[in-house]
């Protein structure tokens, strides 16, 4: 495993109708990496993801996971190999706490009279206090509902969320794109972090600034196809913009 | 050091203490004990116990109807044919009993239709058929209604057993029978809602029912329970107002899905969902009953009746929406 993907496409392609949305894309992950994929609106980017998460399933193409052939039916196989999509918006259930949140889905029960499964809210609460801080987050009050909570602050308990637990893949998608600057720097932060816990991160942002922050290495996809891929170490945001737009502009101007 | 940590713990004191300011159960408590210590003050009739127990033995239906309701609302859905399917479910028991079977299997058949209907409406609303809730329940709102009126040809049922009257009628240890109902089954209620893990996932389909499906929750069972449950407990509500009554009419419980909307909104749940709870719809339940028992005392009209409720109802939203802002 050591030249090892934890994750790898091979010549991905889906269409909807006579509308080609990706060809041939090919990509990897190692473990412990935070690739960004960077894309204009319609290049492809949220296909992906969901190919990826299990949503839509491919018409072409393999899916390895730890060098072994998958195939990702649904969300919640893509769970069960390790691997977690943090949405927008999708992600939190504004009514129910932090603790609670953290859970949904997998809550930690104990069954009485063989009749319900009763939660263990306490334990519950204290493994969330536990998991937030080792990944450093803070929070205050793991009882406060998640309404009451700022953006960043929502976002940070999101991506907490998915990486809870045997996660081996993330995938954020736009983690950062309704927070302000302070919060932002919060949220990649822990995208940081997740590299020390073990975690891959496949990152989706319109901000080349916070993907040249957090990302080991960028995948540009145009038009439904990969045009580029570099270790930001050996990029710069010029040559990102360039293969973004095709060339078409002037780097300088595009880029903030 | 030693400040920080007094800051603390002032921190969550100021934090419990707003929690309960912030919950609307307490509104609706407020609201309930402003009531009752006016109508005590202007009739000295209303704060007897027989005359409490009088109040809890009245609301017995609408409140246990309202368990299966507050479900719903928690979903984010509405039913709007509890007052249709209690009808159903009291009708086919009384008509059973009447024409020789056993009290206990009629009850039991009853509340399986209850439970049916809630059932159907659950297929319609959470299946990939997906309808809106509101059409589904105002379609068997007419089909559960209708079914009564057929068997019954439009009639009363009359001569139910004398034992049947018992259960509405009946104390133990000098509590009424129907209060013990109400109280049991809000205790399940409450413990299954706030405990469980499926009673969690009520809440969650109500607060963000796609977030709810990502973490592999599968939001068609929930919903359908609550249906089902509403089918349930509506059928019960129709047990205990026939026993009341000694005798079923078919358009026993109209209205009632209005009067079981208002408990849980006065209760605080909200109908865009993921709020709610049965403390709060039995509250609101509890200050409906006491609004018209009161004025009863008072001599109020019955119409008059109407209005007052209606204006508890708009205070209530209106102040919670205002303290949201």
């Amino acid at each position: 495993m050591d030249n090892g993907y934890i994750f790898r496409l091979e010549g991905i392609s889906k269409s909807f109708g006579g509308v080609k949305a990706l060809q041939n894309i090919n990509l990897e992950i190692k473990p412990n990496e935070v690739l960004a994929i960077v894309g204009d609106n319609g290049a492809g980017k949220s296909t992906l993801v969901k190919i990826i998460s299990g949503a839509i399933i491919p018409d072409k193409g393999k899916i390895y996971f730890k060098e072994k052939e998958v195939l990702i039916n649904n969300p919640r196989e893509a769970a069960l190999l390790g691997i977690q999509i943090c949405y927008q918006d999708l992600a939190l259930v504004d009514c129910l706490d932090v603790a609670t949140n953290i859970f949904l889905g997998r809550e930690i029960c104990r069954r009485i009279f063989g009749l319900a499964d009763f939660l263990l809210l306490k334990r519950m609460r204290e493994e969330s206090i536990k998991h937030l801080k080792s990944l450093g987050v803070e929070i205050q009050n793991v009882k406060e509902k998640v309404k009451n909570l700022s953006g960043g602050q929502r976002q940070v308990i999101a991506i907490s969320r998915a990486v809870y637990w045997g996660t081996k893949l993330v995938i954020l998608d736009e983690p950062t794109a309704a927070l302000g600057v302070r919060e932002s720097k919060k949220v990649n932060e822990l995208i940081k972090s997740l590299k020390q816990n073990n975690i891959s991160v496949i990152i989706i942002s319109h901000n080349l600034q916070h993907v040249f922050y957090v990302a080991d290495r960028v995948i540009v996809l145009r038009h439904g196809e990969k045009v580029g891929e570099r270790k930001i170490r050996e990029t710069d945001g010029d040559e990102i913009v360039k293969m973004i737009t095709g060339s078409e502009f002037n780097g300088q101007e595009l880029a903030y | 050091m030693k400040d920080n940590n007094s800051r603390e713990n002032s921190n969550v004191m100021k934090n419990v203490f707003s929690r309960i300011r912030e919950s609307n159960v307490f509104l609706a408590l407020i609201g309930l004990l402003l009531i009752s210590l006016s109508l005590s003050i202007m009739s000295p009739h209303f704060m007897t116990v027989s005359n409490i127990l009088n109040v809890l033995r009245q609301i017995s239906t609408i409140a246990v109807v309202s368990i299966g309701m507050t479900y719903v609302i928690i979903t984010g859905g509405i039913d709007l044919s509890v007052g249709s399917v209690l009808a159903l479910s009291a009708v086919v028991s009384a008509y059973l009993m009447t024409h020789g079977t056993n009290m206990y299997i009629a009850i039991i058949i009853g509340m399986i239709i209850g439970l049916l209907c809630g059932f159907l409406n659950g297929i319609f609303i959470a299946t990939r058929i997906n309808m809106p809730p509101f059409i589904v329940t105002l379609a068997m709102m007419g089909i559960a209604r209708g079914f009564s009126l057929v068997i019954t040809d439009g009639k009363p049922i009359y001569g139910l057993p004398k034992q049947f009257g018992y259960i509405a009628g009946g104390y133990v240890f000098g509590i009424p029978i129907p209060v013990i109902i109400i109280i049991l089954l809000y205790i399940i209620g409450y413990v299954h809602l706030s405990f469980t893990r499926t009673g969690v996932y009520y809440y969650a389909v109500g607060g963000n029912q796609e977030a709810t499906r990502v973490a592999g929750v599968d939001i068609r069972r929930v919903k359908l329970n609550a249906y089902a449950i509403s089918g349930l407990t509506a059928s019960i509500g129709g047990i205990i107002l026939s026993s009341r009554l000694v005798s079923v009419e078919p358009l026993s419980g109209t209205g009632y899905e209005l009067d079981a909307l208002a408990a849980a909104v006065i209760g605080g749940a909200s109908l865009s969902g993921g709020e709610g709870s049965l403390i709060g719809t039995l509250i609101g339940a509890i200050v409906m009953g006491v609004l018209r028992n009161g004025l009863n005392l008072l001599n109020v009209s019955a119409y008059w009746q109407q209005v007052a409720v209606g204006v508890v109802i708009l205070v209530v939203v209106l102040t919670k929406s205002l303290r949201k802002k």
